[in-house]
Parts: C-alpha cells; structure tokens; sequence
C-alpha cells in the first residue's frame, strides 16, 4: 500500500499516524489518560519526525532558513531541557574556549546532531577570528 | 515691555507635545534614521559558491553578523541577478499590487542588509504600507495583548487574559516585576486565556534560559523576547552571539515551541555602539540574522527603543520601513506599538494609525490591555484606557483591527470562570489559596488598585514550589480536569498536543478560536491590489460595529416620550398678518411641541418657549404664535413669522433650539441675530433674545448676546441627535399655511 503524502496542517490531515517523541499516537493523549497519570513528560514532546516533516513543508514554502532550523531541532528532541539549556549557555560569548566549542560539536555529532555540530563548529571559527574564545 | 515668553508661547511650553524629547540628527551617534553617510555602499562578491565580500567588507574583516549573513542569511541563487537590480526598478516592484508578493521576497532573499536598507529608503509614506498591504505574510491580520500587573496577582492575570481572549487577542505576552514569579505568571495566562475560547498562544517574557525553561514545561506556548541587535559589541553586550540565539531557535523547535526573534531601531543607540549607521541599516541587519537563523518571525518596529527612532526627523517612516523589511524577508512580523512613544495623543496615534490601515501579522506586540499602571512593560502605545476609542476607529476605517466590543455581560462571567478555574488549580497543586473576597474584586476590578493586597510571600513562594516540584502544564490539565474544568482541561491540553503536530512552528502561525492554524502555508497573503486579499466578512463589520458609543433610536424616543405634553398649543385657525407697531411674532417648527418635547440644550420646549416670551413682554412690546407647517429651515420659518408680525420683527424657533430674529424686508435666509449652536443655548440667552426682538420691534438699540466660551466638540455630541430630530421636523411638513395657536403650560 502507497504511503499518503502528508498534508499541511498535520493536526488536520493526521489519521492516526502522527507519533510523539515517545512513540506514542498523538490521538492518544486524551484528558482521561492524562488524569489517569499515564502521560509523561515525554509523551508530550514532539518527534523528530515530525519536526523534519515540518521541515520539508517549510523548505517547499520556500523558506530553506526555518527547514534548517526544524531539522536542528529535531536533533536535539533527543537531548534533555537540562542539557539543552547548558548547550545554550556553552554557546553565548566568553563562555567557552575553541577546545571547548570542538568538544562541544563532537559532543553534538556523537548524539546524532551533525547539523547542530556544524553550527558550532562555524560559531567557533568566528568566535576565535572575533577574539569571543581563545 | 514685557521681556518674557508671550502669552502664546508659554501656553505651547504647557501642551504634552512639548515633553517629548526631541534631537537633531547626528550621525557619529546613529541618531539618524536613513542614509547615514557612515552606511557602507551595497556590495556582494561570490567565488567559488562562498560570499567572499559584503557590503563593503571583505571576508577577512567580517564581524559576527556579517559573517553569519553571508554564511546562511542569503540565497547565492538569486543574490546576482538580485543585486543588480536598480533600486528604484526594485522599490517600484514592492509597491505595485501587480507584481507578486513571492517575486519580491524571491529577490531580498538574494540583496544585503545595505541594499535592502537603500530601497527602503526611497519609499514615501503611502508607499510603504502599500507595499506592507502585499508583504505581510499571512491573509488574516491578527494582535497581541500585554497582559500583566503591577504585583503579578495570579488572580487578576488570569482574568485580564480571559478578556483579552474575549476582546480577540489571541497572542497573550506577560512578564514580571519580580523575576521570582514568572511560573506563575505563565500558569495563570495558560489557564485564563483558555477559558473564553480556545487557542490563544501565550508566553512569559523574561531571562533567555528561565523563558526557554517554561516553555519546555509547557506553562507557555511560544517564546518572543529572543533579542538580535544590529552590531557585533551591542549583540555581544546583550550576552548572546548568532549563533548562540540560532541555536536557542533550534532548542525551542525541539520542543514544538512556536518562537520569533525581536529587534528593533533604536536599541544600538541607547547602548551607544551604533558604528555611526543608521537606524534602518542596523535593523536590515538584524532581519537578515533573523532569517539566517531560521526564526519564522520578529518582533519590531522601534520596540522599546521607538523613542530613541521617533527623535529624529524620519523616525515614524524608519519604523514602518523596518516592519516592511521584515515582511520582506518572509517573517512573521509582530509590528511594535507596545511602547508608549509620546505625551501627545495626537502624535502616539500617528505612530500607530498607519499600520492599522495596511495591516500586519500582528498589529500590535503588545497593546495593552490593562491599565497603562499595571503594564509591568511600561505602558504601551495603546492601553485598556483606549480600547474603546480604538474599537471606534476600527469602525470608522473598516480595517480589520481584530478586536471586538464587549460588555459586562459578556466579560464578567468569563472572568469569574478564570478565576475559578486558577484558583482550582493552586489549590488542587497545593500552590496558593485565596478568600472569596480576593477572588470577587478580581472579577470587578479595572486593575491592580481595585483588588486587596495579597501577602507579598504568596506569589514568588507558589512561583518557587512550583518550580521545586518540576510541575509541568499536564500537572495544570490534571488539576483542572479534577476540579470540574473539563473544557479548559481539553483546551490546556489541545496546546500541548498541538506542538507533537508542530504546525505552528511553520510562519506567522496562530490559531483560530475554533483551533485552525492559520500560517504562511494555510493562509498565505494573496493580496494583488484591489479587489484582491484579507476583507472582513459581513459579519465580521456588524460585530466591528456594535460600538458601546452607538445608541439605539429608542434612545431618543424615550428621551422625548418623557417631556410629551410640557407645551399644550391649541390651533386657533389659519394665520394672519398683525396691524399692532409693537407686535413680535414668534414662528414654531413644524414639530415643535407635537413630535419633538426636548431642545439639544436640554431645556424643554415648554421652557424655551417660557422665556422667549418672557423676553419680549419685559421689553413692552406684545408676542403672537404661529406654527408654521411648510417648511423646517430656521430662516424661512423666522421670515415667515416677520411677515405675519405688525412690527415686521419675527422670531424663527425650531424644536431642536436653533433660534433666530428676522425682518419683513430682510431675504428669506437673512436675519439679523442667530443662535445656530443650539446645544449651548440657555435660558438667559432665549430670554434675551425675546428682548431684543421687542428692542428691533420698538426701534430700540439690541443687547450684545455671546455664548460662553467652550471648546467641547459639538458635532460628535450632538450630530446623530441633529439628524433624529430634523427626521421628525421632516416627518410634520405639510404643504398648509401657518396656523396661529396659543400656548398653555400644564403644570
């Protein structure tokens, strides 16, 4: 059976397909099963597929910035908000030295998140030519 | 001879214009809003697939913003052909409703910041926002709300969200006096601002990390206060690079957390590090980092800093251009008017009518809309204060404001369920309780100095447990659904499962209140001139306007059924013309005292008739009555009357008040005194008018009669009352000859 390419708005089109990080249906996340206590933190995030869905969608709108964007995101759905928020710290000016930054990338791409890793790897080279990291 | 200020110039030290603060142009400060001669020359040099100069700089000497500009803010596809365009060829493309919105952001993806900055530049005022009719991103215009109070009282934000959801909100954006509550602050907007419909985004502007750290929570449902600047030291002093803000971007997309960038002229200014450019290059700076980034929108348009853009000359113009800019690079554009920018009313409206007329993603980010002391921003363009005045101009334009007009009995019980239902939640958390007495004040309130004081521990100490216990926006489903708030429960909820689909992070996103997202993909502009792109609906223009300031014509009807019978005229038979020297006579309007009881001035007819009578008899001469039934202009009812009078002397009287004296041998639409502003007409003046009558009757020299002095509007007070009682003097022309009648007064 052919896949159905996936329609914008997903909320509409969606016929149960649609996961959550967790791998959990979307359509599953009533009010009953979260009074029940069955639904997590996790089971309330959204999915890297998802995200590189959302991406496609946006590069087609011809913004190739968001699609970008998007599918750094959906790098790091896997990352913890406490990681991410130290990511994000490691990142702002003066915090880090080149060394840092590198193993901070390495860091990135041994979590799956080459395009992240690239982002700071380019952040780095103009960090260190700006005199922000030594 | 006095040496001081005239009288006049001291009267204009004291109007409100006068406090604003205003500087002459200066280049070296970037106090100059186009065309700083410190601007570089557009340039873009390409090799090899790579931008090896921009701007005026080459690649050895890029600053961060440069660099990561022209590592991801351009398209190389079209940034040639883009940048060779003429500039006037280009600005004349943007303007046209014929060329089509995609074919010029196709191009500015390929111009730099210097470029696009110096196509701006030559647009005239009607240009740009004709050119922003076509740019905005998304079909249906749409606003944000300020939503915050002087001591972050849960109770009252939750209230205040649920109006302004009712008013047709549909972003709501609080923030904190005390950083310690901000959890709280976003707890209480998450849940208010669901309870009138579902769908309003919300979000808790505050510290980068703290924001990003409750929108992971799902306490809020977007993110705006990521802030870019337009130079490297300034962008650096605000402790953040580009690609540390990008990657912020990517951490909110990870969560499906709909987010915009903010910018905005003038910032660089007050943290004095412009490098000597103008306000409009800086900020085509900023956007071109914006898109770099892959934020789907911005936030500016002055911003805070609109002050620091409107003292220059060109401020207001800059300001538009850079929400056109933003446009222009495809972005969500959230258009400012959020700081108070003048003491002058007149002058804070001209910043902001504008934009209205040609229309934005969001029309304000941010009016507020609660009482300018309780907007923990400052106060913004437009507060509660005129929320009416607003929702009148939108009914006299016709543009699409958004907003809708709302009573008491529409917003009181949403106010009393949001409360409730916040309430519900700290006590099902074990957060925070309050008495019946702090919520019932709530529910009444105007603002922050209507409701008791809470204890100053009871906000930040919740705030704290909050965040102590990891609480997280299912812990807010939960306790609402217990409490008996299903329907809110579901709508809390449906945000959170909206983000799992992400729809919303796609441009320009919001949702309807029956939960549609509109964005760039599902509504996109499609303005093309006239004719063409966002109208209302015919529905839409009844609910625009239903303004509380429009009175319904029983209004008037009862206001006259309440004076019916305070003149009795009895009809004696057809006139006829008086033989007596001293004889005034005193001609009525056609419906005067048969259909219209009540003059503009508030007297009756019975009473305006009383001293008009009065007046000439103290004068000695004798008055006769007419009704005259042919025509309703005061001047030919006054020269009829003359001609009916011995002395040649008549009064013309219409029912509305308007009064005049006239002469056998002056034209019809002569006199010789005339009270045409009825409204402020007194008993005095018909008094004296009656003597003077009798004076011109008696060859006698009149008495000077002046109005006192006013300056309160008249036509808008009074014009839609004119227009009813002249229907009704309409209504009693008949084509008869005037009647003589007496006059009795009932007591």
């Amino acid at each position: 059976m052919a896949e159905l390419k996936p329609v914008y708005p997903l909320a509409e089109s969606d016929t149960g397909q649609a996961r959550t990080s967790s791998g959990r249906k979307v359509g599953e996340i009533s009010l009953d099963a979260v009074v029940r206590g069955e639904i997590g933190p996790g089971d309330i995030r959204i999915s890297p597929e998802v995200l590189r869905q959302q991406a496609d969608f946006a590069e087609q709108g011809g913004n190739p910035q968001l699609a970008d964007n998007l599918r750094r995101g959906a790098e790091l759905v896997a990352f913890s908000d406490e990681e991410l928020l130290d990511l994000y710290e490691s990142l702002r000016p003066g915090r880090s030295s080149a060394l840092e930054l590198e193993q901070l990338a390495a860091r990135l791409d041994a979590g799956g998140a080459a395009l992240c890793a690239a982002l700071v790897r380019e952040a780095r080279g103009a960090y260190v030519r700006r005199g922000l990291a030594s | 001879m006095s040496t001081g200020p005239s009288l006049r110039a001291q009267f204009y030290a004291t109007r409100p214009i006068s406090r604003d603060n205003l500087v002459p142009e200066n280049a070296a400060l970037g106090l100059i809003a186009f065309s700083s001669p410190n601007d570089p020359e557009p340039s873009l040099r390409i090799s090899d697939g790579r931008i090896v100069e921009l701007d005026g700089k080459s690649e050895d000497e890029f600053d961060l913003l440069d660099e990561f500009i022209a590592r991801r803010g351009i398209d190389l596809a079209v940034a040639e052909e883009a940048m060779a365009l003429d500039d006037v060829a280009f600005a004349q493309a943007l303007v046209d409703g014929a060329t089509p919105r995609a074919s010029v952001t196709r191009l500015a993806a390929g111009m730099t910041p210097a470029k696009l900055a110096r196509v701006l530049a030559l647009l005239a005022p009607v240009e740009l926002l004709s050119a922003m009719q076509k740019m905005r991103v998304r079909r249906t215009p749409s606003i944000q709300a300020h939503v915050t109070n002087r001591v972050d009282h849960p109770l009252l934000l939750a209230a205040d969200a649920a109006s302004a959801v009712a008013l047709g909100f549909r972003e709501l954006e609080t923030t904190v006096p005390l950083l310690r509550d901000a959890p709280l602050n976003a707890v209480a907007l998450l849940v208010g601002g669901q309870v009138p419909a579902p769908g309003a985004l919300t979000q808790c502007a505050v510290e980068e990390r703290l924001e990003l750290e409750l929108g992971m929570r799902g306490l809020t449902t977007y993110a705006e206060t990521v802030s870019v600047y337009g130079t490297e030291q300034v962008f650096v002093d605000g402790d953040d690079t580009p690609w540390s803000k990008a990657f912020l971007a990517s951490c909110y997309a990870s969560r499906g957390l709909k987010m915009r960038f903010t910018s905005g002229s003038g910032a660089e200014c007050l943290m004095g590090a412009t490098e000597g450019c103008s306000m409009l290059y800086l900020e085509a700076r900023c956007l071109a980092v914006t898109r770099a980034a892959g934020s789907q929108g911005t936030q500016n348009g002055g911003i805070d800093g609109v002050n620091v853009a409107g003292s220059v000359p060109d401020g207001m113009r800059e300001v538009i251009a850079e929400n056109l800019l933003a446009m222009m690079h495809d972005l969500e554009s959230c258009t400012g008017n959020d700081t108070l920018m003048s003491s002058s009313d007149i002058r804070r409206t001209a910043h902001t009518l504008p934009l209205l007329l040609a229309g934005s993603d969001f029309l304000f980010s941010g009016f507020g809309s609660i009482p300018a002391y309780d907007n923990a921003f400052g106060p913004s363009n437009f507060n509660a204060e005129d929320i009416d005045d607003y929702l009148v101009v939108q009914r006299d334009w016709g543009f699409e404001g958004v907003l809708r007009p709302q009573s008491d009995d529409d917003l009181l019980p949403l106010r009393r369920r949001a409360v409730e239902a916040l309430r519900a939640v700290l006590d099902e958390l074990d957060l925070a309780r309050f008495s019946d007495a702090d919520a019932e004040a709530v529910v009444q309130a105007h603002g922050s100095l209507d409701v008791p004081a809470l204890d100053p521990h009871l906000v930040p100490d919740a705030a704290d447990q909050l965040m102590q216990r990891g609480l997280t926006a299912l812990d807010v489903v939960r306790a609402l659904a217990v409490r008996g708030f299903e329907v809110e429960a579901e709508r809390v909820l449906d945000m959170l499962r909206q983000r799992l689909y992400g729809d919303y992070l796609q441009t320009s996103a919001i949702f309807t209140e029956d939960m549609r997202v509109l964005s760039a993909l599902s509504d996109p502009n499609d303005y093309a001139g006239p004719g063409t792109g966002y109208r209302m609906t015919a529905a839409r223009r009844v609910e625009t306007g239903a303004v509380r300031q429009v009175w319904a014509p029983a209004t008037l009807v009862a206001e006259q059924d309440a004076h019916a019978g305070c003149l009795q005229l009895r009809e004696l038979g057809p006139a006829q013309r008086g033989t007596r020297p001293d004889e005034v006579v005193v001609g009525l309007s056609p419906a005067f005292a048969h259909t219209i009881w009540l003059s503009l001035s508030g007297l009756t007819v019975a009473e305006v008739l009383r001293q008009v009578l009065a007046g000439i008899e103290e004068e000695g001469a004798s008055a006769r009555l007419v009704q005259v039934r042919r025509t309703l202009d005061v001047g030919a009812i006054g020269s009829t009357a003359s001609r009916l009078a011995g002395s040649g002397i008549g009064i013309g009287l219409q029912a509305k008040g308007t009064a005049l004296i006239h002469r056998a041998d002056l034209p019809p639409l002569g006199n010789l005194e005339l009270f045409s502003i009825a409204p402020r007409v007194t008993r005095e003046l018909y008094r004296g008018l009656g003597r003077n009558a009798a004076r011109y009757a008696r060859s006698a020299e009149p008495e000077p009669l002046f109005l006192a002095e006013s300056s309160e509007p008249l036509g808008p007070n009074y014009h839609a009352r004119v227009v009813a009682l002249v229907a009704l003097e309409r209504g009693s022309v008949v084509a008869s000859d005037p009647l003589e009648v007496e006059a009795t007064w009932p007591s």
